[in-house]
């Protein structure tokens, strides 16, 4: 691995020809303490347990899943934010996953992260100016007589009035702080964001702007995304491969359109068939929803096997005794599931 | 491994709702004003709302934060501290007024003919009582009844809501309890006195899709049990078209599109509405750009002059000599269909979005 790197100016390694970021069986294991008369015993909440994800250049990934499956510790372990208790993470072919924080200040310059909380993710104390110039100075960006015009710069093209700079955080609305964030982010010139429900605490007409904006910044800047998100029609708009975790593993991943219309594993076919489509009034006909019996097991203790299974209404005993491998069941579209296949007539039968 | 393995999952089938017939209003708004004088001034957070429903039937309330839509649902039940909020107009609730009712009469109402099931149920049930302690209190206060009467009541009203094994449940505290648990509890909590008028205040914003979709099946189901009529708040228009009867469109303090479900979220025809459609993506079909509302909602400080949408709308110069920001759209039925009601100056709104909105939406 370390024969054939080169290292750039900025003091980033890089394997030639490797993938912008690969995961490969992340595991994050969180410490815990049990109830009661267990009090003394230590358990493990397995947030993520063996995650594989792959990200090139400019292209924007989504990560879908519902509270607790896992998707946000992964955006915290790609940005570095947590250290991984297993596996790799390889930016450009070199493994960051156990680096010193001296050994990651250049790699924290390209792998950036909006947060999802526009209200608490930005120093009340600070100016706009002071949050967005940070990031420059920091990373050593610009001489501190270019600041002041980098920042306006930057604020111009998220959609701000870079007049602004001297503002504070409670001068604006929702949507323009998520856009501060969003400027704080690009002043590193990133090669990947991560941005974790960045639209979720916005009201629709302003989620749309962000939405525009950031496709925006994709087209022209070539920037590649993880998109965290819980709202499926959202994560269809924007992303060009969908992986949906389950319970702290990805158990389906493939192209949009693929998952968003062949789904094969069963969690992903229970998920889509639950949204509520608003387009039931223009005359498309309902489709019936797969309702899941039961809670999302507790992360300190998983089921055996496939964790879905529980849930499952195909679960066989094999499932309980043999993990399913996240394999390839279609063209680039991977399932874990040991009965992986195209919905079948009885989940999308339309109502006459 | 239990029953469920059959093989075939277990679906319900979402069957387009069947409007009640057109009944005498349980609940009738007419003319709400509620104001907050503040330090930076007065606070229009409602102005001049009207809207009826009927028993069975279910009204859901959209709009964006700050448009008034929980301001004007706590009014209903009467829960606006009167040393801070300035209430006017006429609330009716199964006859009785409830703008001015005293703090005693209030407490009868509230919990017994009226309820409401919250967004966050978190931060709704006390951490300090056992859920079945919460159910019971709110069953006693309104009925004479024993704490063991009570709390068989409780046990039954779990079971009722899908709560799994209830007789041991109703001993545990709301930590024990899941997210969608919690919110179910709260709901048995609710209707706990069979109350005629149900409240819900964005009872699924907080819960993950699939919890989502048993949450708003078993509003339905509950609704169809105990004939209630329901106004349901939120701002995912999804959920509307699956749950409600009516809908209220809320802009700024005020209503600006009001009618039956399928004709507002089919062809709306306020400029609003519009954007708000023009801003979902899609779940099929090929992306499409989305077309969002420019700028932000108005602050309730200053509401603008005239429409309260015209510094946001792309349509206001179709409309002649100032109209638009300088007098305020009456809601009346602005086609010739009377059943529905809108709050927007232009001539022929309808052919507008068949011929301009439409072709551009998601």
């Amino acid at each position: 691995m370390t024969a054939d790197t080169t290292t750039a100016k900025s003091g980033i390694r890089s394997v030639p020809g490797a993938p912008l970021l690969e995961l490969d069986n992340v595991k994050m294991h969180f410490k815990t303490k049990g109830e009661g008369f267990l009090a003394r015993r230590t358990q493990w909440v397995q947030a993520v347990d063996g995650v594989d994800l792959t990200v090139r250049p400019g292209e924007t990934i989504g990560l879908v899943g519902e509270s607790g499956c896992g998707k946000s510790t992964t955006a915290r372990l790609i940005t570095r934010l947590l250290e991984p208790t297993a596996g790799e993470i390889r930016y450009q072919g070199v493994d960051i996953a156990h680096m010193s924080e001296r050994q990651l200040r250049p790699y924290r310059r390209e792998i950036q992260l909006i947060f999802q909380d526009p209200y608490s993710s930005l120093n009340p104390r600070h100016t706009v100016g002071t949050i967005v110039g940070t990031a420059l100075r920091t990373h050593g960006l610009v001489a501190k007589s270019g600041e002041l015009s980098r920042v306006q710069e930057l604020l111009e093209v998220v959609g701000l009035n870079p007049e602004h700079y001297n503002r504070y955080p409670h001068e604006f609305s929702g949507g323009q702080r998520q856009r501060i964030g969003i400027a704080r982010a690009l002043a590193a010139r990133p090669k990947i964001i991560v941005a974790d429900e960045p639209v979720s605490a916005l009201d629709v007409s302003i989620q749309a702007q962000v939405m525009n904006l950031l496709e925006n910044l994709r087209a022209e800047l070539g920037i590649a995304f993880v998109f965290i998100a819980h709202d499926l029609g959202v994560v269809r708009h924007f992303c060009d491969r969908v992986a949906v975790m389950y319970l702290g593993r990805v158990v389906e991943e493939g192209p949009r359109d693929a998952l968003y219309e062949k789904p094969q594993h069963p969690y992903t076919q229970a998920l889509l068939s639950a949204v509520p489509d608003i387009g039931v009034v223009r005359g498309v006909p309902p489709k019936n929803r797969i309702r899941l019996v039961g809670d999302v097991p507790s992360p300190v203790d998983p089921p055996s096997g496939c964790r879905f299974r529980t849930r499952c209404w195909k679960a066989q005993d094999i499932c309980a005794t043999e993990d399913p491998a996240l394999i390839e069941r279609a063209p680039a579209q991977r399932v874990a599931c040991h009965f992986a296949e195209p919905p079948t007539e009885s989940i999308l039968a339309e109502t006459a | 491994m239990s029953d469920q393995t059959t093989g075939v999952p277990h679906t319900v089938t979402r069957v387009p709702r069947e409007a009640a017939a057109n009944e005498e209003a349980y609940l009738e708004v007419t003319d709400l004003q509620v104001q907050f004088p503040t330090a930076d001034g007065l606070v229009r957070a409602v102005q001049g709302l009207s809207y009826s429903v009927p028993l069975r039937r279910t009204l859901a309330i959209v709009g964006e934060s700050g448009s008034g839509k929980s301001v004007s649902s706590m009014a209903v039940l009467g829960l606006h501290d009167r040393k801070v909020a300035r209430i006017s107009g006429s609330i009716k609730v199964g006859g009785r007024e409830v703008v001015g009712m005293s703090d005693k009469d209030l407490e009868g109402y509230r919990g017994g003919d009226a309820a409401m099931i919250f967004q966050d149920p978190q931060s709704s049930l006390h951490p300090y009582f056992t859920i079945g302690n919460q159910i019971m209190e709110s069953y006693r206060t309104h009925n004479n009844v024993s704490k063991k009467v009570a709390k068989e009541r409780a046990i039954d009203m779990l079971g009722r809501v899908g709560i799994p094994n209830p007789r041991r449940r109703v001993d545990q505290y709301p930590h024990e309890f899941s997210g969608g648990m919690r919110q179910r509890a709260m709901i048995a909590m609710a209707l706990v006195n069979d109350p005629k008028l149900l409240i819900a205040d964005e009872p699924t914003t907080a819960l993950d899709v699939t919890v989502q979709a048993q949450i708003l099946d078993l509003i339905s189901d509950l609704q169809r049990d105990f004939g209630s009529a329901v106004v349901f708040i939120t701002h995912d228009l999804g959920v509307v078209a699956e749950i409600a009867d009516d809908i209220l469109v809320m802009y700024a303090g005020t209503a600006i599109e009001h009618g039956p479900v399928n004709k507002i979220l089919g062809e709306p025809l306020h400029p609003y509405a519009w954007g708000l459609l023009e801003s979902i993506p899609a779940l099929t079909g090929e992306p499409q750009p989305l077309h969002p509302i420019p700028g932000s909602p108005p602050s309730l400080l200053a509401v603008p002059s005239g429409c309260p949408f015209h510094p946001r709308c792309e349509f206001k110069d179709r409309v002649p000599d100032d109209w638009c920001t300088t007098l305020r759209p009456d809601l009346i039925p602005r086609t010739a269909d009377l059943g529905r009601t809108s709050r927007c100056h232009l001539k022929e709104p309808d052919k507008v979005f068949e011929t301009e909105v439409l072709p551009r939406l998601p």
